[in-house]
């Protein structure tokens, strides 16, 4: 049996841990609420533009044509990966880079094996964790989350679809965790460009009014559509990014439970033992006086 | 007329206005109100929003704009 020093020093250790995954619990809540306030400034103007967007199509001649719409035999892949930049947060990044390996396996297994798989990390974790696999990957933007805007996640998207539209790649995928709820997560992988052509809805209401066009119906459309791109981008980014702090907090919830079931067996092997100790010495005590009777 | 301006960060703006100055792809141009149905994009440069008592200027960074029924939405990529 472990000494009463020893359990009394592992007592103190598993107290200062818990100390710490209770703190990290805490601060994980409350950007999660700020993450989450994040996701309802967005919501608006992505509404907003999508309505626009469905506005001005409705009153286009033709579906304009987008270089981002153009749809080539896929020889090369990027796959966008949105992970978090930190660990502690259970199995979120685990569960996306297995995800991004099993849409690589079932829908590129020719493109990888001439390596015309790349990889676009947004978030440290997932960045490293490719590499050591022997991916592709470009690390441009690892530092993403500390100062999560919409202006830098423009700059990524902006990235890619130049990427895309000088040919590099022939498809792009995004891999990241939808936010449902503070303790699941939903991961989507997703065809990010080019942009899949939608039926356009006949004789939609909004294009009985007569709207002053400026410039022209199409010229708008083809500045609308990378907008969208932008913040279908963006919303990913929130998404994961809500998403991990919620996979934060219930992870180091957990740890905290299991650090209180810990120390409760740790007290009782500590009592245990000290009561062994004090029988002993009563035993001895007893014992001495018994044989200085004789 | 309604004017709001947002932004995918945030409400940058949203309240009644006389008229409002737009930074257009094509030049600047200005709406007042009960302006005919518009959607328009726009490039880099000034908002300027005539509230009546005060003038309120905003820089953006590209956005479209869109007036019906004597209302103004903005959506600006960015604010400078």
């Amino acid at each position: 049996m472990a000494s009463l020093k020893e359990v009394r020093s592992r007592i103190v250790s598993v107290n200062s841990t818990q100390q710490i995954t209770k703190a990290m619990k805490m601060v994980a809540a409350a950007k999660l609420r700020r993450a989450q306030d994040g996701i309802m400034q967005m919501r608006p103007y992505a509404q907003k533009l999508s309505e626009m967007l469905a506005t001005v199509s409705a009153g286009a001649e033709t579906s304009g044509d987008s270089p981002l719409k153009a749809i080539r035999p896929v020889e090369k892949v990027l796959i966008v990966v949105i992970t978090s930049d930190r660990g502690l947060c259970g199995a979120f990044n685990t569960n996306i880079i297995k995800a991004t390996l099993a849409l690589i396996d079932q829908k590129y297994a020719e493109q990888a094996r001439k390596g015309n798989v790349e990889i676009f990390a947004i978030g440290k974790k997932g960045a490293e964790s490719l590499t050591r696999r022997g991916m592709l990957v470009n690390i441009g933007y690892t530092d993403l989350f500390g100062r999560l805007s919409f202006v830098n996640v423009k700059l990524a998207a902006e990235e890619i679809m130049k990427a895309f539209t000088d040919g590099r790649y022939d498809a792009v995928d995004l891999v990241y965790n939808e936010f449902k709820n503070v303790a699941t997560q939903i991961i989507h992988a997703d065809r990010y460009l080019p942009i899949p052509t939608e039926a356009r809805p006949a004789n939609s209401k909004k294009a009985e009014v007569n709207y002053i066009f400026e410039p022209s119906e199409e010229e708008i459309l083809t500045e609308l559509i990378p907008k969208s791109l932008k913040i279908q981008l963006y919303r990913a980014v929130l998404d994961s990014n809500a998403s991990e702090q919620g996979a934060r907090m219930t992870a180091m919830d957990k740890a905290t439970e299991n650090a209180q079931e810990l120390l409760k067996d740790l007290k009782l092997v500590y009592n245990r033992t000290r009561q062994a100790a004090i029988t002993k010495e009563i035993l001895e005590i007893v014992g001495g006086a018994e044989a200085l009777k004789n | 007329m309604h004017l709001e301006i947002i932004t995918p960060d945030k409400k940058v703006f949203a309240g009644e206005a006389n008229s409002v100055t737009l930074p257009g792809s094509e030049g600047q141009f200005q709406v007042l109100n009960r302006h005919a149905p518009l959607v328009s994009t726009l490039g880099k440069g000034d908002v300027v929003i005539d509230t009546g008592a005060a003038r309120q200027t905003y820089v953006i960074d590209g956005g479209v704009v869109e007036v019906l029924n004597n209302k103004v939405l903005v959506l600006a990529e960015a604010i400078l």
